[in-house]
């Protein structure tokens, strides 16, 4: 539309562009979807508002949960303290481990297509389950305890890490890399001389994200009886001693809160 | 073309008279795209020959097959003796290892040290974290790089991170590492054209001077005439995918050259 009227400046365009009837269906079909899926599964308003109101109650729990129980600080300290040998074993097992996968994962290093597939399936895998779900089926692989935690977060570590250091991997400069091989290099020599001394600040920024990953995932893995701070947290809550669960919470949140940091400061050196 | 009919072909010793490189009938299509037609030429030992030619006329491409980089679709290549295209994996990586290349790039691994770098050579004849880094490396081959280093200048730098350096300097560590494999013939790839003329001529008068007094035989593809003129004995010009130029440096003049570069120098 030109306006002959006002020649220096144009309309603007219209707010809304047209759109087709079939544009018209496609968004009621998703507003429907939305719709039908927050009806089908969020709280009802009246009974959020009624849970809220107990939760502020002289007898609910936000009420208990205050002042926090300190008492146990001791036995609790310790289980912190083997969250954390769970969250740090397990981190270097998937770490480690995590480096193999990748190398087989990469379109360059991997010695053969069908290996670089079965790599990626894997990495896709360990990343795809919640680590939970390995705590579980490692529960019944091992048995309960801290094994069991350690082993779910390797598996997921290695998912996490191998994705990234393939990434890593797939990124440098290949001229090196070529340069090496050019001249006679083994395989091996041209990974380990020409890309992982290249790759090393991602490798390490990944290595500290996945330790601050394992820390926050190790609390919760008691919750389901593989070790760590979590089955204390799950009888305090199952005993109703709200006050020692918060407890609980506060040192977990000062653990993770320290291991971030920590690793942040790493990094911030290290790149 | 890659079955095993060499059956002289192994190890013709030590003593080196016959030319060092024998290319007859070679041929490189890409897809049906002809870029070397059929080249024949025969090198000479300890000489310096420039190979030039218009940009994609296949300089590289012809550097490539001399070692199966790039697999050559017909022909012959005798290099150091040896039948390159009846190598078989194996053999083609101890006949590599006895090839040094000089890249445009100088493809050193960055974060480690030079003197790393330069070690990283000897994995043309060895393997193992000894030929790694240079904290695992045995002494002599430590002491091997220093030499190296000190071939091309650079020793008192063996420490240094190789990406604090210089472009040039750079350059002349990635000759050093080439010295490290022991090579007895050299291809050279444009390695003065990511440099200033200034260091971009010092790399070539090192390469030059590795050919004077060490004997070594020299291919080199220089994209700068006065280069050319200058640090060969030989100039091979590519054209058309042939051969269309080949004569002693000393008989040629600068006029019947230009054609075979992109842009002219400046007087
Ligand atoms: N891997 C390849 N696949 C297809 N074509 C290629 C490949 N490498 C080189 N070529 C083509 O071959 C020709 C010669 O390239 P190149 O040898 O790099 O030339 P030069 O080094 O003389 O500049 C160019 O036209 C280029 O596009
Ligand atoms: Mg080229």
């Amino acid at each position: 539309m030109t306006t002959p009227t006002v020649p220096t400046t144009l309309a603007p365009p219209p707010r809304f562009s047209h759109r087709s009837i079939p544009e018209y269906v496609g968004i009621l079909l998703v507003l429907g979807l939305v719709i039908s899926c927050l009806m089908a599964t969020a709280p009802a308003l009246d009974k959020l508002s009624r849970g809220i109101a107990r939760l502020f109650a002289p007898s609910g729990m936000l009420m208990q949960m205050f002042p926090p129980d300190f008492s146990r600080i001791v036995p609790i300290g310790w289980k912190l303290l083997e969250t954390l040998q769970m969250a740090v074993a397990g981190c270097f097992l998937g770490l480690i481990l995590a480096i193999p996968f990748a190398i087989l994962a990469t379109d360059r290093l991997s010695p053969h297509p069908l290996l670089r597939q079965v790599a990626r399936a894997v990495i896709a895998l360990f990343r795809t389950v919640p680590d939970l779900v390995w705590a579980i089926i490692f529960i019944i692989i091992v048995g309960l305890g801290p094994a069991a935690g350690v082993m779910a977060i390797m598996v997921d570590k290695i998912g996490f890490a191998g994705r990234f250091f393939a990434e890593a991997m797939e990124e440098t400069d290949v001229g090196p890399q070529d340069a090496l091989r050019a001249i006679g290099a083994s395989r091996l020599g041209t990974i380990v001389s020409a890309v992982f001394p290249a790759c090393l600040p991602s490798f390490t920024a990944t290595s500290l994200f996945a330790l601050e990953k394992s820390v926050r995932g190790s609390a919760a893995l008691g919750l389901v009886g593989a070790g760590g701070i979590g089955v204390d947290l799950k009888v305090a809550f199952d005993l109703f001693n709200y006050d020692e669960a918060l407890a609980i919470i506060l040192l977990m949140l000062v653990l993770v809160i320290a291991v971030e940091q920590g690793s942040g400061w790493i990094r911030k050196k290290l790149i | 073309m890659n079955a095993h009919i060499a059956p002289e072909s192994s190890q013709a010793g030590s003593t080196q008279v016959g030319p060092v490189l024998v290319v007859d009938g070679l041929v490189k299509d890409f897809d049906g795209r002809v870029v070397l037609n059929g080249l024949n030429f025969t090198l000479a030992p300890g000489q310096s020959t420039a190979l030039i030619g218009a940009n994609g006329s296949g300089k590289s491409t012809l550097l490539k097959c001399l070692i199966r980089l790039i697999e050559p679709t017909a022909g012959q290549i005798k290099m150091l003796g040896r039948d390159v295209c009846a190598l078989n994996t194996r053999d083609l990586r101890s006949f590599r290892a006895q090839v040094g290349i000089v890249w445009q790039r100088h493809n050193l691994v960055p974060r480690l040290s030079v003197l790393s770098n330069v070690i990283h050579g000897v994995q043309a004849r060895m393997s193992g974290p000894r030929a790694w880094f240079q904290a695992l490396a045995p002494a002599e081959v430590r002491a091997e790089a220093m030499a190296c280093l000190d071939r091309v200048g650079l020793s008192d730098r063996a420490g240094a991170r190789v990406d604090s350096l210089s472009g040039g300097q750079q350059q002349r560590v990635a000759i050093a590492r080439m010295l490290m494999q022991r090579p007895a013939f050299i291809l050279a790839d444009e390695p003065d054209a990511s440099l200033d003329p200034q260091t971009g001529e010092e790399v070539m008068a090192l390469l030059l001077s590795l050919v004077r007094e060490n004997g070594l035989s020299l291919l080199m593809i220089s994209h700068r005439l006065e280069h050319t003129l200058e640090f060969s004995d030989r100039i091979l010009g590519l054209a058309q995918g042939r051969i269309a130029l080949d004569l002693p440096t000393a008989q040629a003049d600068a006029a019947g050259l230009r054609r075979f570069f992109d842009h002219q120098e400046p007087a």
